[in-house]
């Protein structure tokens, strides 16, 4: 049974991955670009799954990660002059330390309590970018595109803002996000997870110590959102606040259920439609978000568990 | 210390009257989320949006009638019925459709919250509008002045408060609320309209977030993008408070308030913030189920 | 790349400053009375395929204020230029995308206008933060980007050559103009109130700045986070030996932020010197605001009709369909958002100048266009550009333009001192000129 869905699932999320691969050489200049920012976004949607899908810990704090993993390595290329490879395995390194430190004193509440401690943990976090405002280039954020430099493959110069490397660099970051996803998932870690989430007082009379399992789902939903965050700065060159805004820690969440909590490759199913929901209707009126709401709503009525989730309901029962 | 108090007396006595104002006016707009969030155990995200049209609705008002005394009264009285029958109509038709389960509830009321937000924006505009006092005194101290009408919603918000105390503690809707808080099922075997309970709770919880943002809104000003820190810091009274705590939700109430008028008449705003938002969150993390737990309606 | 000469490139010759605006005065007076020569053009014979204009509008969020006026005078000038035979005899055609004043979406908005519409420049943003993250953007897909944003962040070198900010006087050249007045006529002990952001701190700065200069002093400073509510606790801290309190808030709490200052100061209170960016789409006579009686304001272009009555300005209210008061001739309650959106109205005609002058035909011409924009080094005023002359400066992508002053009075505002040009200049901190292209 393990070995066969596990075999479906790779096989399912690698043709979804060869799709996208394929895209990428007929897509429009315009939706080559979309493409390439969902997927970046959809990894982050991802990383903020580990935590919610497979512990059931909802969090309204994951801005706080993402913009961590951002700005690391923004602010390490601009003042310590790294080079953008050394300023993403800082950046790594440095969520990685903040989603442990965080999750130390986060993960001693559940439910709702977790929720607001991620948000006011969240919130310290974007004041403090405001705050140290002449370090960090406060509000306005700030611009890498003048300190990235060029990088060679197989002899070639490119830049990071050449859309073939932003799309394939996106490709490669959602490829790895969701075949760590997976392998975890099915290996008997990613079953205590699931266990911790159907019943936690359970899984901890059976000798499990559910807090370091908890922490060990944080920290890689944390360096997952971090390193996306860190990517996401580094192909589209521009660094901000508003990446720590609760607004951004709301958007994977809603991605997440959308495309169905507890699924794998749901994020990426979320992150996409939401993407061009409101690409779509933003150009036919301006109330887009009215429709947005609507369709929330909707949604939530007709299929709680989100979109793969009804089709693991329905049709894929193997679907991880 | 003599010296400290004579510079900074007339400070620390404007951060104790301004923390006490706030945490009022919080303890306000919390009360509605409280009662929701202890009886029927959901998080109503769109109740800072439902805060947001009782402040509207009162620009309305003012407008219509245009005397600040009669718009007042008249937003009074219409706005949390207008605002409770919305509630009603969501809980009829949302929230009863996916059975109150928590997370569902979350991306339903989000989805709400963004309907409402942009309905607002349509009928009412991106601008924000004044609202005038429905009077209007000064009480002057030795070295400033403060706004009579401020004093006056503190003392209107703990009215209410005390109100939906006695509601709960004497009347029989109050019984069958804390019969369905503590045990839905065993309440249902004893006759209790548990459906009913929720859809009044609903109500009574959307017409207090009105009711506040009718009194608020003369402080403040009316934009359809109001909603949103409301939200959150009654969010953080409700948690701080405990569970479905009234008690909880005036204390919590209290302790932010005068914390964040202390802190940050003594420091830096935007470093007070920091303090204030990261006191709060330990608070949490050393008693995670919030001041006062679960059993003290 | 060339990061390195972007980090110390202030070795840029000095401009006789005092020769340019002289001219610019002269032009100024002259310009007034006439109509723009460039509005004869006829529709000329030739690609009748339009200019297309990708307009980045702050539709929804905490912009939307400004994005419906800026919207407004972009239409109402698109429509002028089209009936005045448009872009070097092309019809103008406006694109617009909602950004939700947001930097994230700004760059989405910059990239879907260029690659989807595929409009031959960006323009119209307003929010700084915004064109912060937009404009990386507009430097790699190489399309000129044309803010209306009074932001600090193109003049500093922050930017790219790409992106230009002709006809809005930035921040640093606004307060540097008025400061020197405010220092000499209200009183030299100020205390600044300002947001807890960039904006607000290119106040505290360029105000100390002058301060220093004009032999004033700046008793306190004080930041107020945006997202405040209430203002009380912070008038506390405005020490007893201030002449004038200098404000500049923004957001949806400055109603309050009046109120409550008359409430804690009542009848005896020190000068006020405030930025209309706080009133901007506000009626002067709201509820509240009674307490700014006798205050003065900074305004980039009067407000009401009388402030500044030129030909150029008196055409220009009419086609955005703005009355005497400054708000909306049909519905007298919305107020527009008067010193900022002329930026608009002028920027499309800079975009017709530049398009004209350098006989740009597609995008392959973006090069030569550019270069040309460099070469500018003024802006007639006119019906074209109805707030003044504006001087240009082709290595910072900036103009510069004449501030006013204006005392509430009887419910209305009314100009009492207008700065020449070179009262707001300073030494350019960057040459964009450098960069390549």
């Amino acid at each position: 049974m393990r070995k066969n869905s596990l075999n479906h699932s790779l096989l399912f999320q690698g043709g979804i991955l060869m799709l996208l691969f394929l895209l990428q050489f007929i897509l429009p200049t315009y939706h080559h670009s979309s493409v390439s920012k969902i997927m970046l976004l959809a990894s982050y949607a991802i990383g903020y799954n580990f935590l919610l899908g497979y512990t059931g810990l909802m969090s309204l704090g994951h801005a706080m990660f993402f913009s961590s993993g951002m700005y690391s390595m923004g602010l390490g290329i601009y003042y310590l002059e790294l080079s953008p490879l050394n300023g993403v395995i800082f950046s790594a390194s440095f969520s990685l330390m903040v989603s442990l430190i965080f999750g130390l004193f986060a993960l001693r509440t559940s439910g709702v309590s977790f929720l607001i401690v991620t948000l006011m943990f969240g919130q310290t976090f974007y004041l403090s970018i405001l705050y140290f405002n002449e370090f960090t280039f406060g509000h306005d954020g700030f611009s890498l595109a003048k300190y990235l430099g060029s990088f060679v493959i197989f002899g070639k110069e490119y830049l990071f803002s050449n859309p073939d490397i932003r799309y394939n660099f996106a490709l490669l970051l959602l490829t790895s996000y969701l075949l760590i996803t997976t392998f975890i998932l099915l290996s008997p870690v990613g079953r205590i997870l699931i266990a911790i989430r159907e019943n936690e007082s359970r899984t901890q009379l059976l000798g499990y110590n559910v807090f370091y399992y908890k922490l060990f789902a944080l920290v890689l939903s944390g360096t997952f959102s971090g390193v996306a965050g860190a990517m996401h700065g580094l192909l589209f060159s521009y660094i901000g606040t508003t990446f720590a805004e609760i607004h951004h820690s709301i958007s994977p969440l809603l991605w997440t259920l959308l495309g169905g909590a507890g699924t794998v490759i749901g994020p990426l199913f979320g992150t996409g439609i939401m993407y061009y929901l409101i690409d779509f209707i933003s150009e036919i009126t301006k109330n887009y978000l009215l429709v947005v709401g609507i369709v929330l709503i909707l949604m939530i009525i007709w299929f709680p568990l989100g979109i793969m989730g009804s089709v693991r309901r329905k049709w894929l029962k193997w679907l991880p | 210390m003599s010296t400290w108090l004579n510079d900074n007396g007339p400070l620390l006595f404007l951060a104790l009257l301004d923390g006490t104002v706030t945490a009022f006016v919080l303890a306000l707009i919390a009360l509605g989320l409280s009662l929701v969030f202890g009886v029927m155990r959901i998080v109503n995200v769109a109740h800072g949006e439902l805060f947001m049209l009782g402040a509207v609705l009162s620009w309305f008002a003012f407008d219509l009638t245009n005397d600040p005394l009669w718009g007042f009264l008249t937003a009074l009285v219409l706005a949390p019925v207008i605002v409770g029958s919305i509630a009603i109509f969501s809980d009829r038709f949302i929230l009863r459709k996916i059975s109150y389960h928590p997370e569902s509830t979350i991306v339903a009321t989000i989805g709400l919250l963004y309907v409402i937000q942009q309905l607002t924006l349509m009928f009412f505009g991106p601008e924000v509008r004044p609202v005038e006092a429905p009077f209007y005194f000064r009480i002057q101290f030795p070295w400033f002045g403060y706004s009579g009408y401020k004093l006056l919603v503190a003392g209107m918000s703990a009215l209410c408060l005390s109100g939906v105390w006695l509601l709960m503690k004497r009347s029989k809707l109050g019984l069958y609320m804390r019969a369905t808080q503590q045990d839905i099922e065993i309440a249902k075997t004893f006759g209790v309209p548990t459906q009913k309970i929720y859809a009044s709770v609903f109500a009574l919880g959307g017409g207090l977030a009105a009711l506040a943002g009718v009194l608020v809104v003369p402080i403040r000003q009316a934009d359809h993008l109001m909603g949103l820190e409301p939200l959150l810091l009654s969010f953080i009274v409700v948690i701080i408070g405990g569970l479905g705590s009234i008690r909880g939700t005036i204390v919590a109430a209290f302790i932010i308030g005068i914390s964040d008028g202390i802190i940050s008449v003594f420091y830096e705003p935007t470093l007070a913030k920091m303090l204030a938002t990261l006191l709060v969150a330990m608070v949490l993390v050393l008693k995670p189920g919030g001041l006062y737990g679960e059993d003290q309606a | 790349m060339d990061h390195e000469e972007e980090k110390n490139a202030s070795d840029v010759t000095r401009r006789s400053l005092l020769g340019t605006s002289a001219v610019l005065a002269g032009a100024g007076i002259v310009g007034s009375q006439l109509v723009d020569p460039v509005a004869k053009t006829a529709f000329a014979a030739g690609s009748d395929e339009p200019i297309r204009i990708g307009f980045q509008a702050h539709r929804t969020g905490i912009g939307t204020v400004y994005g419906k006026w800026y919207e407004r005078t972009t239409n109402a000038a698109a429509k002028y230029i089209n009936s005045i035979g448009g872009i070097a005899g092309r019809p103008v055609e406006i694109i617009t995308e909602d950004d939700g004043t947001d930097p994230k979406r700004g760059a989405d908005v910059v990239e879907k206008l260029a690659t989807q519409h595929k409009v031959d420049f960006v323009y119209g943003t307003l929010f700084s933060h915004v064109v912060m993250g937009s404009a990386p953007r507009a430097g790699e897909l190489k399309i000129p980007y044309f803010v209306v944003s009074e932001g600090y962040h193109v003049a500093s070198g922050k930017l790219n050559r790409y992106v230009f900010q002709p006809c809005i006087t930035d921040v640093r050249s606004q307060i540097t103009a008025v400061s020197s007045w405010i220092f000499g006529n209200l009183g030299k002990n100020v205390t600044i109130i300002y947001p807890d952001y960039a904006f607000g701190y290119d106040h505290r700065d360029y105000a100390s700045a002058a301060a220093a200069k004009s032999g004033g002093k700046i008793v306190a400073k004080i930041p107020i986070p945006m997202t405040e509510k209430s203002f009380t606790r912070y008038f506390i801290k405005i020490p007893q030996n201030t002449d004038v309190i200098y404000h500049v808030m923004v957001g949806p709490g400055v109603l309050t932020f009046v109120r409550e200052m008359g409430e804690h100061f009542g009848s005896s209170h020190p000068k006020l010197f405030g930025f209309i960016d706080s009133l901007e789409g506000v009626n002067i006579t709201s509820p509240g605001l009674g307490f700014l009686d006798g205050s003065y304001f900074w305004e980039a272009m009067p407000r009401y009709a009388d402030g500044y009555d030129t030909i150029g300005s008196r055409f220009y209210r009419n086609a955005v369909g703005v009355n005497d008061s400054g708000a909306s001739k049909s519905d007298p309650k919305d107020v527009s958002t008067y010193s900022h959106m002329f930026g608009c109205w002028e920027t499309l005609f800079a975009i017709k100048e530049a398009v004209e002058q350098s006989g740009y035909k597609s995008k392959k011409d973006y090069g030569t266009l550019i270069e040309t924009i460099e070469g500018f080094s003024f802006f007639n005023e006119g019906i074209a550009h109805p707030q003044g002359s504006k001087f240009f400066r082709g290595e910072t992508h900036q103009g510069y333009g004449q501030q006013f002053v204006s005392q509430v009075k009887n419910g209305k505002l009314n100009v009492i001192h207008r700065t020449s040009i070179s009262d707001g200049m300073y030494e350019p901190e960057t040459d964009y000129r450098k960069q390549s292209l």
